[in-house]
């Protein structure tokens, strides 16, 4: 009797593989701890970091889903975006709510367990099972708080590069991700040039532009300005700064959306309320809103792990490392690239995109490019759009 | 290559095997798909509609969605073997500065086009006084993407302004083979390779 891989048993769907296909039977994987839901390990390391510092153990908190073919050639790594996590298509353990991609990744979907091995992993610096300033430093005894080292998108690469050999995967068939996502997907091709058969890059940018830097920069002061921030020593007094973590999720909250879709999807709208109060509570519902994000996200996440990777994401800059022609960054690699963008979003506009397509094409790598329409803005990579669901379908499943 | 445009089966005809094509403006990427499958080609394609870069991925192609007004310049010299401008040219806002890069982009380039000088075309307006609508240029004159019409000889008299050499020429009449000879007036449609 095969066994029901995990979206599969969510949604009530089944289906006989054949056994014989699979390099890992679907029993032994079921049985091997290092696959499936909420999983977790801690390796050795140590794992070197582009700040000098050393990283051991390092901890993962991942998730994977579906089962490794017999010549390990369809493994799928999710790359999730800054208050993203593993829980790509399975519940949120905190919020209870769907997968952050279920649109993308489940059973007749672009990205299927019932083809693919898909590996989704906690990013190094966050807050949800992997090594960040809320992990314990084993030095001390007390969590790292500041004295985690800062990290950058190569360093979140890497450690995913040894989770992957952790769990026996050489190459992948793909590597998928969207806005911070899209960052790493991109390193991906760069860091492991040989390792990656295919790259999608959804509403990304290959570098950080000083509005992005300025952005995060408000979010990061917003943390700091908070009494309870206590130079990032809130952990034993379990009193986090959500004031300032909910300012700067505000702020943020802002830049994934665009100006038509707020103006559409509140206007001037008042809550629940027939005039204005001439006061201070929330009288427009588009602060009402971003009051309930703000506050909804600072129970699902550290305040430290969001300085750590609003840091990252600043520092992030493809092609300093290679000369500042980001095409020379690509020359390593034979990946196949598709990169999508959407034509409201100005966090990371279809310019960005157009830069790392001609990048590619400079480097003579083989690249397809669509700009999609959205009225979402940033936030669009997120929702239902059946044009970039046929287009990474499309991608991955016909690859020569 | 059975099942091709007439204009892209002799372009297809006449690629080399498993050489670097650039199709510009290459639709839903059916061209490209024919000479990867039957020729080993390595073909990559821009088109500017959304809907078709779709498609064309869907196909396993690499195509980048944009403007060939626009991205040609980011295209390096000399990048591949050809370069195919099919019934595209009379579509963009500077055929003259399209044809320069095509002949740069690649070693060689096609170029189709229908041709406006076709006698049809000339009757339409003659007898008609009205601009033509038929099979090669469906569209009204308020409607048309084909905003440069272009003839053969016009063709030809700005390939020799420009210093472009033409290697070959092909001409159709409905979808079969039309002589050389009168081709501006006979030709429905034109087919060139060129270099500089």
């Amino acid at each position: 009797m095969a066994q029901r891989h995990p979206i599969g048993k969510k949604i009530g769907r089944q289906r006989r593989l054949n056994p014989r296909a699979h390099g890992l039977s679907q029993r032994a994987m079921s049985s091997d701890a290092r696959f499936g839901l909420r999983r977790h390990a801690s390796l050795p390391g140590p794992l070197a970091l582009d700040s000098g510092a050393a990283l051991s153990p390092v901890e993962f908190g991942y998730e994977s889903y579906g089962t490794l073919n017999a010549d390990r050639s369809n493994a799928v790594l999710i790359c999730h975006a800054l208050t993203g996590d593993q829980y790509v298509a399975s519940d949120h353990p905190l919020t209870g709510k769907p997968g952050w991609w279920s649109r993308m990744v489940g059973p007749g979907k672009p990205i299927d367990p019932e083809r693919h091995f898909i590996v989704c992993s906690n990013v190094l610096g966050s807050c949800m099972g992997s090594s960040g300033p809320a992990t314990i430093d084993p030095a001390t005894g007390e969590p790292f708080a500041m004295h985690f080292p800062v990290i950058t998108i190569r360093d979140m690469v890497r450690a995913q590069g040894m989770l992957l050999d952790h769990l026996g995967i050489e190459r992948l068939h793909a590597v998928v991700g969207g806005s911070m996502g899209g960052m790493q997907a991109l390193s991906w091709a760069v860091a492991f040039p040989n390792r990656v058969d295919a790259v999608v890059v959804i509403a990304s940018t290959a570098r950080h532009s000083a509005q992005n830097i300025a952005f995060h920069e408000v979010g990061r002061q917003a943390i700091m300005a908070d009494p309870k921030w206590r130079e990032g020593d809130y952990y034993a007094a379990n009193d986090p700064p959500a004031a300032g973590l909910a300012v700067a999720r505000m702020a943020a909250h802002i830049t994934y959306l665009s100006e038509a879709g707020l103006t559409e999807k509140f206007g001037r709208k008042l809550q629940e309320r027939e005039a204005k109060t001439f006061g201070f509570d929330a009288d427009f519902q588009v602060e009402s809103y971003l009051r309930y994000q703000g506050l909804s996200f600072t129970d699902r996440f550290d305040a430290n792990a969001y300085l750590y990777i609003t840091r990252a994401m600043d520092y992030f800059d493809l092609g300093e490392e290679h000369g500042g022609l980001l095409a020379n960054a690509f020359r390593a690699t034979d990946a196949r690239f598709c990169v999508v963008s959407f034509d409201t979003d100005w966090l990371y506009p279809t310019s960005e995109s157009r830069a790392i397509v001609q990048a590619l094409n400079a480097a003579a790598k083989r690249v397809s490019f669509v700009e999609l329409s959205s009225p979402f803005g940033h936030d669009a990579f997120l929702l239902e759009s059946p044009e970039l669901n046929a287009v990474v379908a499309g991608f991955l499943g016909n690859g020569r | 290559m059975s099942g091709l445009r007439p204009d892209l089966a002799i372009i297809a005809r006449n690629v080399d095997a498993n050489a670097r094509v650039l199709d510009i403006g290459c639709g839903d990427g059916a061209l490209m798909a024919a000479l990867r499958d039957e020729r080993g080609v390595d073909a990559r394609g821009l088109e500017i509609d959304p809907a078709n870069v779709s498609a064309a991925v869907a196909r396993g192609l690499s195509v980048v969605q944009g403007d060939a007004d626009i991205e040609l310049a980011g295209y390096p010299d000399q990048a591949f073997d050809y370069a195919i401008l099919s019934r595209t040219l009379q579509t963009t806002r500077r055929p003259d500065r399209v044809l320069d890069h095509l002949v740069r982009i690649g070693r060689q380039a096609f170029v189709s086009f229908p041709n406006f000088a076709h006698w049809r075309v000339r009757a339409s307006l003659l007898f008609g006084g009205r601009m033509p609508v038929n099979r090669l240029l469906p569209e009204r004159w308020y409607d048309t993407p084909n905003i440069h019409h272009v003839t053969i000889d016009d063709f030809r008299a700005m390939v020799a302004e420009r210093g472009i050499t033409i290697d070959c020429e092909w001409f159709l009449s409905g979808d079969k083979r039309a002589r050389p000879a009168g081709a501006n007036i006979f030709a429905e449609h034109a087919v060139f390779l060129l270099h500089r």
